[in-house]
């Protein structure tokens, strides 16, 4: 048999149809790689170009975009939107949407301020009020949703004026109520970085926790003769993370360093990327994004998949506003207002989560924020006014939509839609 | 009530008794008091026209559609089957006719959907590894588990789905024209498939228009027609002409009408 060299080489349970190619090595990662793009998966590709462009054009603009301070600003203040990103990747993946995100951030910081102020209360009640009004308002919502099947756009575009009108009655009668300095999320929102020891100690973590990780599946794999990565290929991409973001992190530390803020979003990220890729509510997520009644079928209880979804993203949301209600030490009428919404949804968007639902990964929140608020960053300290702000922002959101669109169709054309 | 079973065991053996359940969608009575039994070790082969009403007395066993009336007995007690979930603690797995697989999702993670070794941390090497044995169990010719379904012919995705019923050790398997997109080889296995699982001890209602399918692993037959009972058969005494007729309703039909045309062409 002609075939017997290629099976020999590869006896691996899943490695034995002869149509599999096998690519192996780096070139083989590349090669594939190219492929993926054409055939209309294009990952974190776009994301990674966009940002090289922005950073290119804003750079050679105005120097300071770069400089480790202004790198040091620009990750604490994607962190709040990032949060609120995290849960629209989560209602986007099931196919739906929440138009209300930027509301729920805003009655959040307005209740806790509220709270904390007005009432003398301490802080982490009024944070437990804060994310329990998020997490009632999920539930409202995937309750009207799972009943009458009212679209989701329309329930959380009346949520938004709701919502809009609780944060005003609550802000009464002052219309912003100024956190005091000395609160803990005031401190957290802009004073708290990572001491250096410790943000070298966090990225050495991560890699090794990689490394333990992946190197425990292969192992897994390999006794289960299914294929397997070796461990050098293992240990060189946990050295390539580790150089990563200790290169980043050592750059930021010549600023202000790395907030504790955006390490607790990434903390989310995380735990959010867990839950949605090695759970099996995760799965269950992505096989209502890809069909509903195919789910449905196989015993999954789809309404509940609904509710954990539009209750994830309005916590977050609430998370969110807590997280700008530091950073700004106040709660007013306009939190959350005008272009937090869009913003959001954008960041999820741009960083790769379809919105036709089953596609997409927590990952794309982070990515996605990045780019928006390095956008708008670099507009900034251009002394652009937020008019063009928003037109850039609209152009770019359209891009990443049209982007989604024809990737898609890319993918239905070779059969992976 | 009395319907011919194989070896005269009757109603102890019944996996599954249906009594008259009927299912209306609008105007339409899609099933009209229809009565089924199914044994341990049967195959009962479920023929009938298009829109007789197969289909959906298969989406009422599997908990996708609730009858309007009727009684259905699992192992001679009564079970009230309203939601997948509840077809499946009942021990029922189908292949529906229009596999209900996710094209988002890869070969495994549509094999082990709402039933994932350890939940909360999944085990992936297990699945992966029990989805290769179940696979090589169809002789599958599927590439590799970890693609999108969407990337699969559709045989392909048939075998995905037949597969998925036989996971989670089932009493009763449901299959809705499980042939029909399958090739000679694969065919062939499935119903080496269906046997084996008769011969563990598993009851099979398979749908199917192919007569050939029938005849090779059936052991009984009932027809439907227009969403009611229209006989109940054994294989091997039933004669072509006679379950023609009982499908289509008369002894003089299309199917008949063309064979004796056929007939005369050749003689003259
Ligand atoms: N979801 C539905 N809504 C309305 N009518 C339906 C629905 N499902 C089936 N029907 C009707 O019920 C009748 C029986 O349909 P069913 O799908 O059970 O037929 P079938 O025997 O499986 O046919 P086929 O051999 O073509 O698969 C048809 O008249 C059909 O129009
Ligand atoms: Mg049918």
């Amino acid at each position: 048999m002609s075939n017997d060299a290629l099976h020999l080489e590869s006896s691996n349970l899943d490695r034995q149809d002869e149509r599999l190619d096998s690519r192996s090595g780096i070139k083989g990662m590349i090669a594939g790689g190219i492929k993926s793009v054409k055939d209309g998966e294009l990952g974190v590709l776009p994301v990674i170009v966009g940002l090289i462009i922005i950073a290119v054009i804003f750079q050679s603009l105005n120097s300071v975009f770069l400089s480790p301070a202004n790198i040091s600003n620009l990750l604490m203040q994607s962190s709040a939107v990032g949060v609120i990103a995290l849960g629209i990747v989560c209602v986007l993946l099931v196919g739906e949407i929440d138009l209300s995100v930027g509301s729920v951030s805003g009655l959040s910081a307005a209740i806790f301020a509220v709270f904390l102020v007005n009432l003398g209360m301490p802080t982490i009640l009024g944070i437990v009020a804060a994310i329990a009004a998020g997490a009632i308002i999920g539930l409202i919502y995937s309750f009207i949703y799972n009943r009458f099947g009212v679209p989701s756009f329309v329930i959380t575009l009346a949520g938004l004026l709701v919502i809009f009108g609780l944060q005003i009655l609550v802000l009464k009668p002052a219309g912003t109520i100024n956190i005091p300095f000395e609160s803990p999320l005031v401190q957290f929102g802009q004073l708290l970085f990572v001491p250096q020891l410790v943000s070298y100690l966090i990225c050495a973590a991560l890699a090794a926790g990689y490394f333990v990780s992946r190197f425990m599946r292969s192992q897994k794999r390999k006794k289960n003769n299914l294929s397997h990565r070796s461990i050098r290929s293992i240990a060189l991409s946990a050295i390539l993370i580790f150089i990563l973001i200790a290169g980043i992190t050592a750059y930021v530390n010549q600023g202000r360093g790395i907030g504790w803020m955006f390490v607790s979003f990434l903390g989310l990220v995380l735990i959010v990327n867990h839950l949605l890729m090695r759970t099996s509510w995760g799965r269950s997520v992505y096989a209502v994004g890809g069909n509903e009644e195919a789910a449905r079928r196989t015993g999954i209880n789809v309404k509940r998949v609904y509710l954990s979804v539009f209750v994830a993203c309005s916590t977050l949301a609430a998370i969110g506003g807590l997280f700008a209600a530091g950073r700004l030490a106040s709660a007013a009428q306009s939190s959350g207002a005008a272009d937090t919404n869009l913003t959001a949804i954008a960041a999820a968007v741009i960083g790769g989560t379809s919105l036709f639902g089953g596609r997409g990964s927590a990952f794309s929140a982070l990515l996605g924020v990045i780019v928006i608020t390095a956008i708008s960053n670099g507009l900034i300290l251009l002394n652009l006014e937020s008019d063009v702000r928003y037109m850039v922002t609209g152009a770019v959101l359209l891009i990443a939509v049209t982007l989604d669109a024809v990737s898609r169709r890319a993918r239905t054309a070779h059969g992976r839609a | 009530m009395t319907s011919p079973t194989i070896d005269g065991k009757a109603e102890t053996a019944n996996v599954l008794r249906m009594r008259g359940v009927s299912k209306t969608f609008g105007a339409v009575a899609a099933l009209k008091n229809v009565d089924l039994d199914v044994n341990r070790g049967e195959v009962l082969a479920l023929v009938g026209d298009n829109g007789a009403g197969k289909s959906t007395l298969i989406k009422i066993l599997s908990g996708v559609f609730s009858s309007d009336s009727g009684t259905i007995y699992i192992d001679g007690k009564e079970r009230a089957i309203t939601s997948p979930a509840d077809a499946r603690s009942a021990g029922i797995a189908t292949v529906y006719q229009d596999l209900a697989l996710c094209d988002n999702l890869t070969v495994v993670n549509n094999l082990f959907l709402g039933q994932e070794i350890s939940p909360a941390n999944l085990d992936e090497t297990a699945m992966e590894v029990k989805s290769w044995e179940l696979l090589k169990q169809l002789s599958a010719k599927i590439p590799s588990v970890q693609v999108a379904i969407a990337s699969l012919s559709g045989g392909q995705r048939q075998t995905v789905a037949i597969a998925r019923s036989l996971l989670g050790e089932p009493s009763l398997i449901l299959l809705d024209e499980p042939t029909a997109a399958l090739g000679v080889a694969q065919t062939a296995e499935v119903l080496n498939l269906i046997e084996r699982l008769r011969d563990n001890g598993l009851a099979v209602i398979m749908i199917t228009h192919n007569m050939v399918d029938v005849r090779a692993v059936s052991d009984r037959i009932a027809v439907l027609r227009l969403g009611q009972n229209n006989g109940v058969f054994l294989t091997k005494d039933v004669s072509n002409s006679d379950l023609v007729a009982s499908i289509t309703g008369a002894t003089d039909n299309e199917v008949t009408r063309r064979e004796s045309r056929v007939h005369q062409d050749q003689e003259g």
